[in-house]
């Protein structure tokens, strides 16, 4: 038996696969029993460094356009067997389809001939997704653009040609959306009815869209905007246009807006344009003044004379917390995670956080910092060159066994997203690390039973694990907030 | 009223999607129509540049009042001249293919072609001589292209040389090139022995003579064009297979040729060599597509291409939104098939200015009207429709006048937009002859070939240079 492990180290030219799929072929390699760590990624700056910090560099210049192959195992044999089961792995998706055809490379080629209505969806990375949106536009297509870090001059100018085509940009980072009752990116799988979603916002939008499926209430569409719809540089542009269809929409009876505090005259300005439409607009905007998604869709049900519903949920086991106890918000969601600053700090004072309500309040990129902290694990600055935490758990599971090694006393409050696009079973790697973080701990979980997760099987293994598992965010936070009771 | 949207609040949208593919897959658990885009970083270019073009406003417009020029182009043949006169081509100025090139940096056969035509016009007693006076810089070189002319292979063109002479009558435009030599031991694959230089002054004497009597004689000048689209449908592409065009243009003159007072003999000999050559069409193709191309130059904000040209040792490109700007890089060597005992290690780098055929979207881009040419690289029917697949990808239009049979009769893939080029990160597809690298060799081989990416990097830069200026 050797002592010291054997590594590979390759770039490779002409091979791209996306993120997802390398991050598949890394845990399906990293599960082999000789490999000691694993890197298939494309060589971005970020990757890089991560190999570096492996002690995986490679040697000489390498550009993001190569695939990075970089692991380390026991013996010889072992990594050469490692290396091939990569090769494998990338070129079983290559065997698929053996035809002549030419694939489309660009969204352009693609809508060539397609049967309308039809809509792009673009999730490249970011710097190379607004050619790619140009086209849909040019092709009098409305797009959806779940890459983030697309510039906001950018954004304006996508937004202003979609304007004058009569097309709509869902986007950038708009990673919800609900169109004709097909569900797009992350969504969730609920009933369809008189109510459209606005939604600059996605987890937003999906807390709103499930609880009111709980309610029996459906959703005509979801048409997402992107975060940053309704700030000042964007000034609603997508917001507006979205209105007008809903407003011009024989399915949508009532249409609701949802996002994260939005720039005052903004918020103006749609809400003047908002009273000008025959279809009833509410908002859902959060501010400190309303600061509850569950209190928006409760008003919206009053709106529709719908009694409101009990919201399910699950006990949890942690009744008293240690004295000097903090709230943790990990969160995947950054919605949930503005909503649950909004209604906790009222309570708590001033929570940190790496997207915070006020801006001395930012963590920076200490996420292991004491006292009341919400992390936004779905911000953009931590999703660059991976995957979004509703389909990779990684950062966040690693923090919740920091939290616990730390010894810091905290009540762990966490968002569980379900539906399309979201991880099959979150509570397969949740539910080992809460029990082995031994901490108390709630959880929104956002969902539906239609969802491919169901919303019962995954609260039923959580609430198994201790957590106190609610379907509304807020509910979740004051259920915290009561669990710290004293300390608050 | 419209529906909102085009539509797509009214039913499940089809989807086309780029990215991440487990989007596409829940789409597809739902029962929707989803294309997933084989996306991958482009090819070359910043992010930067790339998105400059994608949004600049000008763009759409431009490009399609670029297309649209080339696409409405027509080809008269009008005349035929010698070069003297068509071009007032100056005593000891040469005309050659391809960007800008000097005597030194001049390739084996541009050399030969250059020898030839001096030894031809009679400025140098032999080749020796002319090796003297040219390395001398005592004969002036200019592209063809700088003067509303393209030229095959060497594309030599000298005073004494008669010229097809072609007008757009929808543009208002003049194109002009020399005629076909034959195949083989020929002065624009760099030949110049004395069987080359007897050819030349036949061509001279009697061949230019006949034609221009013969096109001036007919009732309608003849439609270049109209030949060239039929030719698709006749297995040729028009660039390294010219067969069904070259008997066209034979049946449409000749009862032209046979009716000019001159011996019988003489006639003879011009209907002989015009039926003995298989790519005499080609420099009444060329001129064609110059005179589409050239339509469409200077549209400011247009990223399509114009000239496609080769030198021999570089290639060069333009574009419609950058003026007569050459964009060169080392020519690449085109692989193919050989003459007799010719192999790879004879071949020169691309020569000529043919490739302004595959700018007009024929010869590689017509690649599936022709499966004959992709046997060249041992190459299949689906390749040859899966050449042309790719180049629709690559340009902005479809020509209708030029529809390709085994595609369903769509039209050719015309208009080479760079950005597109860009993002695909597929080079244009070009059929091609090969030329001897030696001086005076001739003719090796045919094949294919593809332009330097670094030709369209840097015109893809000039292009976002001038975007973020306007």
């Amino acid at each position: 038996m050797s002592d010291s492990p054997v590594r590979h180290v390759s770039l490779r030219s002409g091979v791209y696969a996306d993120s997802v799929r390398l991050m598949q072929v890394s845990r399906e390699i990293g599960d082999r029993p000789g490999v000691h760590t694993v890197v298939v990624a494309m060589a971005t700056p970020l990757n890089l460094e991560l190999a570096a910090g492996m002690g995986l560099a490679p040697d000489g210049e390498a550009k993001p356009d190569q695939l990075l192959i970089a692991l380390t195992a026991t013996d010889d044999a072992e990594l050469a067997a490692a290396v091939a089961a990569v090769d494998a792995a990338l070129t079983a998706r290559a065997d698929r389809g053996e035809t002549q055809t030419i694939p489309a490379r660009t969204i352009g080629a693609g809508l060539d001939g397609a049967a309308d209505p039809a809509l792009a969806i673009i999730s490249v990375p970011g710097p190379y997704a607004v050619a790619e949106a140009a086209d849909a536009i040019a092709a009098g297509r409305s797009v959806l653009i779940f890459s983030d870090g697309v510039p906001v001059e950018h954004e304006v100018a996508l937004k202003r040609a979609a304007h004058d085509a009569g097309v709509l940009v869902m986007g950038p980072d708009c990673g919800t959306a609900i169109v004709s009752g097909l569900a797009l990116g992350f969504a969730n799988v609920v009933r369809r009815g008189p109510v459209g979603l606005v939604a600059a916002s996605g987890t937003g939008a999906q807390q709103v869209s499930c609880l009111l499926d709980a309610a029996g209430v459906g959703v005509s569409h979801v048409l997402g905007v992107g975060g940053r719809d309704l700030s000042e540089a964007v000034g609603g542009l997508a917001t507006l246009d979205a209105l007008a269809a809903l407003d011009a929409d024989p399915a949508t009876e009532r249409v609701l807006l949802v996002s994260k505090p939005p720039a005052p005259s903004v918020a103006a300005r749609v809400a003047e344009v908002a009273q000008g439409l025959s279809v009833p607009v509410r908002s859902a905007a959060l501010s400190p003044e309303q600061p509850d998604l569950t209190a928006a869709v409760e008003a919206l049900l009053g709106d529709l004379g719908i009694a409101v519903p009990e919201w399910p949920s699950r006990p949890g086991t942690a009744d008293a917390v240690p004295d000097g106890a903090v709230l943790k918000g990990f969160y995947s969601g950054g919605t949930l995670a503005d909503e649950t600053m909004l209604i906790a700090a009222p309570t708590l004072g001033d929570i940190r956080s790496n997207t915070p309500l006020r801006p001395d309040l930012d963590l920076g990129t200490d996420l292991a910092a004491r006292g009341h902290v919400v992390v936004d694990f779905g911000d953009d600055a931590l999703t660059v060159g991976r995957a979004h935490p509703m389909i990779d758990p990684t950062l966040r599971l690693e923090a919740i066994a920091g939290l616990a090694a730390g010894g810091e006393p905290a009540v762990l409050l966490l968002d569980v997203v379900l539906g399309h696009g979201a991880d099959a079973d979150p509570a397969a790697t949740l539910v080992p690390a809460l029990q082995s973080a031994g901490l108390p701990t709630v959880v929104a979980l956002v969902g539906t039973e239609g969802d491919p997760q169901g919303w019962s099987r995954q609260a039923d293994a959580l609430a198994e694990a201790g957590a106190a598992v609610f379907a509304s965010n807020a509910a979740a936070v004051r259920y915290a907030l009561a669990l710290l009771g004293d300390q608050a | 009223m419209t529906e909102p949207l085009g539509g797509l609040l009214s039913a499940p949208p089809s989807i086309v999607a780029a990215g991440v593919e487990v989007f596409s897959t829940a789409l597809r658990q739902q029962g929707a129509s989803v294309t997933d885009v084989d996306w991958r970083p482009p090819g070359f270019g910043s992010a930067e540049d790339l998105t400059q073009l994608a949004l600049d406003p000008r763009r759409a417009a431009a490009n399609r009042v670029a297309v649209e020029r080339v696409l409405a182009a027509g080809s008269l043949l009008v005349d035929v001249r010698p070069a003297r006169e068509v071009l007032d081509l100056p005593d000891r100025m040469l005309l050659h293919s391809g960007p800008p090139l000097t005597w030194e940096t001049a390739s084996g056969p541009m050399r030969g072609a250059l020898i030839g035509a001096c030894v031809f016009e009679g400025w140098a007693a032999d080749v020796a001589d002319a090796e003297r006076i040219l390395a001398a810089g005592e004969i002036a070189l200019d592209p063809c292209h700088h003067h509303r002319t393209v030229g095959p292979m060497a594309g030599v063109t000298s005073p004494s040389m008669w010229m097809w002479c072609l007008e757009d009558p929808a543009n208002g435009g003049q194109a002009w090139c020399n005629l076909n030599e034959g195949l083989g031991k020929v002065l624009r694959m760099g030949a110049y022995n004395d069987e080359v230089l007897t050819r030349l002054a036949w061509m001279r004497d009697v061949l230019g003579p006949v034609l221009q009597r013969a096109v001036r004689s007919r009732p309608e000048p003849l439609d270049v064009k109209a030949i060239l689209a039929q030719m698709l449908q006749m297995g040729d592409e028009g660039h390294n297979r010219n067969r069904a065009g070259s008997l066209m243009a034979l049946r449409e003159l000749s009862p032209s040729i046979v009716g000019v007072d001159a011996p019988a003999q003489d006639i003879a000999d011009v209907l002989r060599f015009i039926g003995g050559n298989e790519h005499f069409y080609l420099n009444l193709g060329m001129p064609t597509a110059k005179l589409a191309m050239d339509a469409a130059r200077d549209v400011p904000g247009s990223s399509m291409v114009t000239v496609l040209s080769r030198n021999g040792t570089e290639f060069g490109i333009q574009t419609a939104g950058t003026g007569d700007r050459w964009f060169t890089a080392p020519a690449n060597t085109p692989v193919g098939l050989y003459l007799g005992d010719y192999g790879p290690e004879d071949a020169n780098p691309d020569i000529g200015d043919s490739a302004i055929m595959e700018a007009y979207g024929v010869g590689g881009f017509s690649m599936a009207a022709a499966p004959a040419i992709v046997r060249f690289v041992g190459g299949t029917v689906p390749d040859a429709l899966a050449t042309t697949e790719r180049m629709y990808q690559l340009t902005l239009a479809e020509n209708p006048a030029m529809q390709i049979p085994i595609m369903g009769f769509r039209g050719s893939p015309t208009g080479i937009d760079v950005l597109q080029v860009a993002r695909t990160g597929w080079l244009p597809q070009i059929n091609t002859g090969m030329a001897g690298r030696v001086a005076g060799t001739g003719q090796v081989g045919a094949g294919l070939v593809q332009p330097p990416q670094a030709c369209f990097e840097q015109a893809l830069a000039a292009l976002a240079e001038e975007s973020r200026a306007a």
